[in-house]
């Protein structure tokens, strides 16, 4: 267990994982739509606060998992509760924690039936959601992983949009049928490992035979690629975008989608290093054809909802790039990426919503034009967008110029052929943006189009303040991964190099 | 001889001797209530005697905690099914005494057959639970004019005296190659026998009757005609209890062999078949109770998987799965019982809007489909997961595979009856339902009991372990 810095104090992981869920409980047993709403936001706020001294107590120096717990669950299989933090879920889950309550904030107008039944999905959701992040055993994280589908379903299919049945079934399937073989790939990692163990550190760098981890690794990527997802297999998520309500959006961009990639990170580079190295070639070019594919198909959609979503197939794509490039600069980036892309598309769906509640429709073409009765709103949703194409000075340019540049490191002409998806986000971001702030001569009328209110820029500030913190200075946050991304890609190499002798977590 | 240990079983038959005398009456009210009274008292003595143990009736009856485990799954079913069925308003007035009759002596029958290790006591009992059910499913009410139930008694009554039938032919197989009716002399005698096809033969035959209770392909046929044919309270009670004594008399007799390749094999492909059959079949159906029945085939197959195993481990997991069953089971029944105004049968469609017309049935209802899909963190999860992790461990890899593939198509049915329940509006002429206090209480516990069940299953497999060390 020398992979643990057990923590002996306040077992703050838990506390963070069980507070939200303790919350829903009480929220059952609450009455009226306004007490739900500002029990929800007291404990999303509440577990937001008491996350933030994660962030300081973090032993950036090390890759060891800090804030550990470690407690038997079910002997028989040896199976355990066993959490930590390393560099990447640290990052993963500051986000999670600080976006909830702003989703709730979000939410506050836009959800006016079954408030409590809402916010009691939200407050699970944010449980499982970092539960995933902070699970240490295979078993646990797996129930977590699988748990977040219900909340999620039900946030579309009850507050959806007119396709909502539609959308939540497909998603609540595409996703379970890209998780039942990773079940039977987690129960193959235990029966293959010495001794026997769900604990993910140990179940890093064993000596599988090449076969071997090739299967695991396709069962892993399957599943992990469904929730990135990763082209051809994204076509469940504008689907889902669209209809899903804005907060649900919202966590689907900024959080679900992470977990596909931090699955990427956490299980297939260091457990099936060889494999990694076997479907690296295919794996670059699927995320090139994601970034062209999400591109070209945002530039022509005329929903708002759907445009990011598209987007989004292409960002995510950049950070596949990034990971699979397997140097230091590359996976810096992604990571990165991953937290960059939940901002800045959070705040994109988030503004969107916005335009929804007042227009009741995410038709670009009725949306044109609302820059001279909302400048407020037109400024953030302005600095989303630059943020959105990577705009020098926004969060995304340091992500994407380290992945790039991790990439020309490694593969030249892969990387090229993703330049162009760069320019393709500027041309989808610019249109829609060109509609929105001017229009054109034959703009609707928009008579009685009110501006931003106070709730809803304290909504939208928190991200402004990231874009441009990540943008210009984002020292603290690379600083926090360099061990932890050191120690992965040393795990990997040394699984490529000494199949037999991988070094041990 | 411990009076004792005999208890529960007494108590029962107590209670169906002043059930009769009631029945010579119309006093169904009371009926009904000495027949709560019984289960419950025999769930409370099975599980005060839960440590006892012993032989009885010249070692025809064996009483230890593998049987008493049974017991109090088997009363505690019983218990339930009598709460929320309420005044049984599925079941026709006249007949309400003699059904009461009916469903405590098919529990009797039940609770006798987890204990019998005697072919002569598994047959005497499993009769006399199998023809209380063969009445109890055409006492249907014809309120409305169905006759559906009469098809469903008859298929039920035919395909269980065929299955019977089979049974007995098997058991003539086996006595006459080791000239002994009792389980331990037939185990110790078998080994010998091991290349006598005969044997083996037989002891498949005996089996049938038990896969024909569990429903597992090809003996389901009965399935979906008798849960759609019976009142929702009958066929609450034919879904789970049964079941229950299906899986341990499976064990009992399983464990008689030694495992050759040819068994497994024979296990495996009716285990991949059940799941693929029940799950396909169940896509398209659209009365509830119908469905559930092609859930059952399924779930069945699930079953299996820790049976062919043929280790103490796969076996105690076979029965923390079908004990998550159980309460699933219960759980999603209750919600039908509840909802059928006068004990029609309920489309899935007929669901709709529950959320407004009863939170808590609702809930029940999203749960028990969640979890009867395999969803963590429930019970129906967790016992898929062990029972593959377990089949896995046993080297049946390409099974476990389907068996996987089938919980991405189960999901399908599942979630539509969610969507059903939580999504569409209710229909205009419905109104809020009315839950009493013990069906809440029911509730309550159901829902507790799948969420524990699914969390911490350690206690219970070490139980359902160390019954099984101690019955073998």
């Amino acid at each position: 267990m020398d992979f643990l810095i057990l923590n002996k104090g306040f077992p703050i992981l838990s506390v963070l994982i069980f507070l939200p869920l303790a919350g829903a409980f009480i929220a059952m047993f609450l009455s009226g739509d306004k007490v739900s709403r500002v029990w929800a936001l007291i404990v999303t706020t509440l577990n937001a606060i008491i996350s933030l001294p994660l962030y300081s107590a973090f032993n950036s120096s090390s890759y060891k998992f800090q804030f550990a717990e470690h407690q038997a669950w079910i002997p028989q299989w040896n199976i355990n509760y066993t959490l930590g933090l390393d560099g990447i879920s640290l990052l993963l889950v500051l986000l999670t924690t600080i976006i909830m309550p702003l989703c709730i904030l979000a939410s506050w107008r836009y959800i006016a039936k079954r408030v409590k039944t809402f916010m009691i999905c939200m407050l699970v959701l944010e449980t499982t959601m970092l539960g995933v992040f902070a699970a240490l055993d295979f078993i646990l994280f797996y129930i977590m992983w699988e748990a977040m589908l219900i909340p999620m379903y039900m946030l579309i299919a009850i507050w959806g949009g007119p396709r909502k049945v539609y959308a939540s079934t497909k998603f609540f399937i595409y996703t379970l049928a890209g998780s039942v073989m990773l079940l039977v790939a987690i129960i193959a990692l235990y029966l293959h490992s010495t001794p026997h163990t769900f604990s993910i550190p140990m179940l890093m760098g064993q000596p599988y035979s090449t076969t071997f981890q090739v299967l695991i690794f396709l069962a892993f990527f399957v599943a992990f690629a469904v929730k990135v997802p990763m082209f051809p297999v994204h076509t469940w998520l504008p689907a889902a975008h669209v209809e899903a309500p804005t907060a649900g959006s919202v966590i689907l961009a900024s959080i679900l989608l992470k977990m596909g990639t931090y699955g990427l990170l956490r299980f297939c580079l260091p457990m099936t290093p060889q494999a990694t190295m076997t479907f690296m070639p295919y794996i670059l070019w699927l995320s090139v054809a994601g970034i062209l594919y999400g591109g070209f198909t945002a530039l022509a959609q005329h929903d708002m909802k759907k445009l990011i979503a598209y987007s989004s197939v292409g960002h995510m794509g950049f950070v596949t790039l990034g990971i699979f490039v397997l140097n230091f600069r590359g996976m810096e980036g992604a990571i990165l990426q991953m937290i960059n892309h939940g901002v800045t598309t959070g705040a994109l769906f988030l503004c969107v919503g916005m335009i929804y509640e007042r227009t009741h429709s995410r038709e670009l073409a009725t949306a044109t034009g609302v820059g001279k009765y909302m400048p407020v709103f037109v400024t953030f949703f302005a600095i989303f967008s630059l943020s959105s194409f990577a705009f020098p000075g926004t969060n995304s340019f340091i992500g994407e110029f380290l992945v790039l540049a991790g990439g020309f490191a490694k593969h030249k002409l892969v990387t090229a052929a993703a330049i162009p998806g760069a320019i393709l986000a500027a041309a989808y971001m610019l249109r829609m943006l060109q509609r929105v702030i001017w229009g054109g001569v034959n703009n609707p009328s928009h008579d009685g189009l009110l501006d931003l209110n106070t709730r809803e820029i304290v909504t939208l500030a928190p991200f402004l303040v990231f874009v441009f913190w990540i943008g210009l200075a984002p020292g603290p946050f690379l600083s926090v991964m360099h061990s932890t991304v050191h120690h992965l890609l040393a795990q990997v190499n040394a699984g490529v190099a000494h199949p037999a002798l991988a070094c041990l977590p | 001889m411990n009076i004792m240990l005999f208890a529960p079983e007494l108590f029962l038959l107590l209670g169906a001797l002043i059930v009769f005398l009631l029945s010579l009456s119309d006093d169904h009210n009371s009926a009904r209530n000495v027949a709560l009274a019984a289960g419950l008292g025999a769930l409370i003595l099975s599980a005060g005697g839960m440590n006892r143990g012993g032989l009885m009736f010249g070692g025809a009856y064996n009483v230890d905690l593998f049987s008493q485990l049974f017991k109090i799954m088997i009363t505690g079913g019983l218990t339930a099914v009598l709460i929320f069925g309420g005044k049984h308003r599925g079941i026709e007035k006249r007949v309400r005494p003699e059904y009461y009759l009916c469903l405590i002596l098919s529990t009797l029958g039940l609770v006798m057959l987890v204990s019998s290790v005697d072919l002569v006591a598994i047959f005497v009992s499993l009769e006399l639970s199998s023809f209380s059910l063969y009445l109890m499913l055409p006492m249907r009410s014809t309120e409305h004019g169905l006759r559906i139930q009469m098809e469903a008694g008859i298929k039920y009554m035919l395909f269980g005296v065929m299955a019977t039938g089979i049974m007995l032919f098997g058991m003539s197989y086996v006595f006459g190659l080791t000239g002994s009716t009792s389980l331990a002399a037939i185990t110790a005698k078998l080994p010998t026998l091991v290349h006598e096809p005969a044997a083996v033969v037989g002891i498949v035959m005996i089996l049938c009757v038990f896969m024909f209770k569990l429903a597992i392909f090809p003996f389901h046929f009965w399935v979906s005609d008798a849960y759609e044919g019976g009142a929702n309270e009958t066929t609450a009670f034919l879904a789970t209890v049964p079941k229950l004594a299906g899986v341990a008399m499976l064990i009992r007799i399983v464990n008689l062999i030694n495992p050759s390749e040819a068994i497994i094999n024979f296990l495996a492909i009716l285990a991949v078949c059940s799941m693929f059959y029940g799950n396909l079949c169940a896509l398209r159906q659209k009365d509830f109770k119908r469905m559930m029945g092609f859930s059952a085939v399924a779930h069945a197959g699930f079953v299996l998987l820790g049976i062919l195993t043929f280790k103490e481990a796969g076996y105690a997991t076979s029965i923390y799965y079908i004990l998550g069953y159980l309460v699933m089971n219960l759980a999603c029944f209750m919600v039908i019982c509840k909802v059928s105004k006068s004990g029609e049968n309920v489309p899935i469609a007929g669901l709709a809007g529950l959320y407004k017309r009863s939170p808590l049935l609702a809930f029940t209802m999203g749960l028990s489909m969640f979890a009867l899909a395999g969803i963590p963190p429930f019970a129906g999860f967790m016992g898929e997961f062990l029972l593959l992790a377990g089949a896995l461990q046993a080297g049946h890899l390409t099974v476990v595979i389907l068996g996987a593939l089938n919980a991405a198509i189960a999901i399908y049915y599942y979630l539509s009856v969610v969507k059903v329940t939580y999504c569409n509006e209710p229909e205009a002429d419905t109104g809020p339902i009315r839950v009493d206090i013990g069906t809440r209480a029911v509730s309550l516990i159901l829902i507790t009991a799948i969420i524990f069940i699914g969390v911490y299953p350690s206690s219970l497999l070490d139980m359902a372990s160390a019954a099984l060390r101690l019955a073998f």
